[in-house]
């Protein structure tokens, strides 16, 4: 704390007063900063964690590794994914494999369905006039944004009943069409806020060099618009990979995805903690990752539209 | 898309001779006809087979699929053939609008109509009509109405998640080391998945014999830390636990309409001797209002699908007081396969919502013209 008062007093010769006012004014915002980061964090650290620890640890609240407890891979063999299991044959590794690459396969797919869809219709909204029926521009952007107030379950029934008409009940092909549905609207609004930040001029210029409206747009503007769709892509692949509700509806065996996985594990087990934790942490892996890395993106992609 | 003009109206490409024009036109009316007659084919063809009138048909409905997705092109491909130009800018919005239609309207205004059979799917004898019953029997539902109570309660918690994420927005915007590294671990539980953040925190942090959390709270004196046995402890805790993934969401358009504010105006506030709090309150909270609306709203539209962590923790109980409406209606599909039953609910929420949203909407409108 010491070095931060210091660094962080810029007027030297204040009263000792104002000083030590100052000070606890810092110490109360990193104690705040720090409580928050731990209530963030703890959970996060308390699954890892507990994917190591034996069933005597866990009941008696042992919480720092090689301290309290010895860690060992006991959560991870019984998924198979430890050291000594991973080159053998293993159920229900075979089982959590299957569940993330129908994660992985839906949640990609529909992130880029969507965003080629959004794209096309944000730049048509952002360039140029449209008029159907009595829908202008603005009535339009808004028939796109109402689709987020539709509640998941107002969807579900029908969709199941559709869906089995189609025979697209648990296939993935049919959660990608639903997951593009629920991103939609979101992917519509950061790259139509993207494309309004592109000037028009750079749209006429092409067309002066005799690129016809497509040609303009795939050569000239889509290339100016990488962060926005890059946003756009991150923000929906998290809410895909995390979605629950249609997947628990209307999947069943094949196409299954990972919260689905971790959803019907929850209730099984008693005391089982340990492969709960360890289903839990490789579940939220890949996203704690992207969260740590891609940070910027998605705060790029949650403030579109605001501050401008 | 009668109509569509460029912004600049300016004419560009060329434009073919008169004759040339009519006669693309005619062949591009011909071209949504044609696809139109297939589909609508298709169509007859397959309620024949299913009625039982005709024996060819196809095995189950996609086909039908199949021939709106052909329509759909050969309609994007008559509006260039006919309209030129016009048509070629009314094709960057045809597809995410026919997609929209095919997977929203349609489904939505079925829904409407399953909402009006009796349909377990459970049961060997297929959907026959009720007309009214399922909305009577709604307002029986003590499950449902207590479910649309807890609505509330959690829409209003919504106001204690944006206090609590506009201190944290406010602490992320003061001088501060390692902002960085505090930013990226507020935003952490927003990447989680509520089924995964059900058992991390829900199952096990929670859990009443050996979580460390009910450990902590033996400590502290409270004997029985049973997190998710009375109501009204319960419905907290689910709302803690929905304000814990959801808090980093309000706090990032927070801190963006915060750093967007402009310096001056706080440094006045601060020359004429406000202090801390005085220049927030008449300063930073009017500026930040429209900013903080619009995140209340958006907030409040994802919080009436509130259902994952319920469904995964309490699964509604104790005796349906920590239920949302989306919950409750997995459950009556779930435990009682009853599809028309719960669309009937779920389009009666629909109707609530959009009427309220529809007032909230207005009121807000009303709210920051007032102030600014």
């Amino acid at each position: 704390m010491a070095i931060l008062v210091s660094a962080t007093t810029p007027v030297r010769r204040a009263r000792t007063a104002i000083r030590v006012k100052r000070t606890l004014g810092r110490v109360l915002i990193y104690g705040a900063l720090l409580f928050w980061a731990f209530i963030c964090l703890f959970p996060i650290y308390w699954t890892v964690t507990t994917s190591f620890k034996s069933a005597v640890d866990v009941t008696q609240g042992h919480l720092i590794p090689w301290l309290d407890f010895r860690p060992d891979w006991k959560g991870f063999r019984s998924l198979g994914l430890s050291p000594d299991t991973i080159w053998e044959f293993s159920n229900p590794r075979e089982e959590f494999l299957s569940r993330f690459i129908n994660s992985v396969i839906t949640s990609v797919g529909a992130s880029f369905l969507a965003l080629l869809l959004g794209s096309l219709a944000a730049y048509g909204l952002s360039r140029f006039r449209y008029k159907f029926a009595w829908m202008r521009n603005d009535d339009i952007l808004f028939f796109f944004m109402s689709q987020l107030i539709l509640p998941p379950v107002v969807l579900a029934l029908p969709f199941l009943v559709l869906y089995k008409a189609l025979a697209l009940l648990d296939t993935r092909v049919g959660l990608i069409m639903l997951y593009t549905l629920t991103v939609l609207p979101i992917v519509i609004w950061i790259m139509r806020d993207q494309f309004n930040s592109i000037p028009i001029e750079l749209d006429e210029a092409a067309f002066v060099d005799g690129l016809s409206v497509w040609g303009a747009f795939l050569r000239i503007i889509l290339p100016l618009a990488i962060p926005g769709m890059v946003a756009a892509f991150i923000l929906s692949l998290v809410l895909c990979w995390n979605e629950y509700f249609f997947a628990a509806l209307l999947t069943s065996s094949d196409a299954k995805t990972l919260p689905v996985m971790v959803a019907s594990q929850t209730g099984s087990q008693g005391i089982n903690w340990w492969s709960m934790a360890a289903l839990s942490t490789a579940a939220i892996a890949p996203l704690v990752l992207v969260g740590i890395f891609l940070e910027r993106y998605i705060v790029s992609g949650l403030t579109a539209g605001s501050g401008k | 898309m009668q109509n569509s003009l460029p912004l600049a109206d300016k004419r560009h490409g060329k434009t073919p001779p008169r004759r040339k024009q009519v006669r693309h036109k005619s062949a591009g009316h011909a071209l949504i006809a044609l696809a139109s007659l297939l589909l609508l084919g298709v169509l007859l063809i397959q309620i024949l087979h299913v009625t039982g009138t005709i024996a060819v048909g196809f095995e189950n409905w996609r086909p039908i699929l199949f021939a709106y997705v052909a329509w759909a092109v050969a309609l994007g491909i008559a509006q260039v053939i006919v309209r030129g130009e016009r048509g070629l800018r009314a094709l960057f919005l045809l597809p995410a609008v026919l997609f929209t239609v095919a997977v929203v309207i349609f489904p939505t205004l079925f829904g409407f109509y399953i909402a009006t059979l009796d349909w377990n799917l459970s049961s060997l004898e297929g959907p026959h009509f009720n007309g009214l019953n399922n909305l009577i029997a709604l307002f029986h539902d003590d499950y449902y109405w207590s479910a649309l109570g807890n609505m509330v309660f959690y829409t209003i918690a919504v106001l204690g998640e944006y206090a609590i994420a506009f201190g944290l927005a406010l602490l992320l915007n003061a001088e501060i080391r390692a902002r960085k590294f505090f930013r990226v671990v507020f935003l952490l539980p927003m990447m989680l998945s509520p089924v995964a953040v059900s058992w991390m925190i829900g199952k096990s942090l929670l859990e009443y014999r050996f979580g460390p959390a009910a450990t902590l709270a033996r400590d502290l004196g409270w004997d029985n830390p049973a997190f998710f046995a009375y109501p009204w402890i319960a419905r907290l805790s689910i709302q803690a636990m929905d304000a814990w993934v959801s808090i980093p969401f309000i706090l990032i358009i927070l801190l963006a309409g915060l750093q967007a504010m402009p310096k001056e105006v706080l440094e006045a506030s601060k020359v004429d001797g406000a202090n801390g709090w005085q220049s927030f309150r008449h300063v930073t909270f009017p500026i930040m209002l429209p900013v903080s609306i619009t995140v209340i709203i958006i907030r409040i539209i994802f919080k009436l699908k509130l259902a994952d962590i319920i469904i995964n923790v309490t699964a509604g109980g104790p005796g349906g007081a920590t239920d949302t409406v989306s919950s409750y209606i997995y459950r009556v599909y779930r435990d009682r396969s009853n599809v028309g039953y719960g669309t009937g609910l779920a389009i009666f929420y629909l109707i609530l919502i959009v009427v309220f949203l529809t007032l909230l909407l207005r009121l807000s409108r009303r709210w920051t013209q007032k102030v600014t």
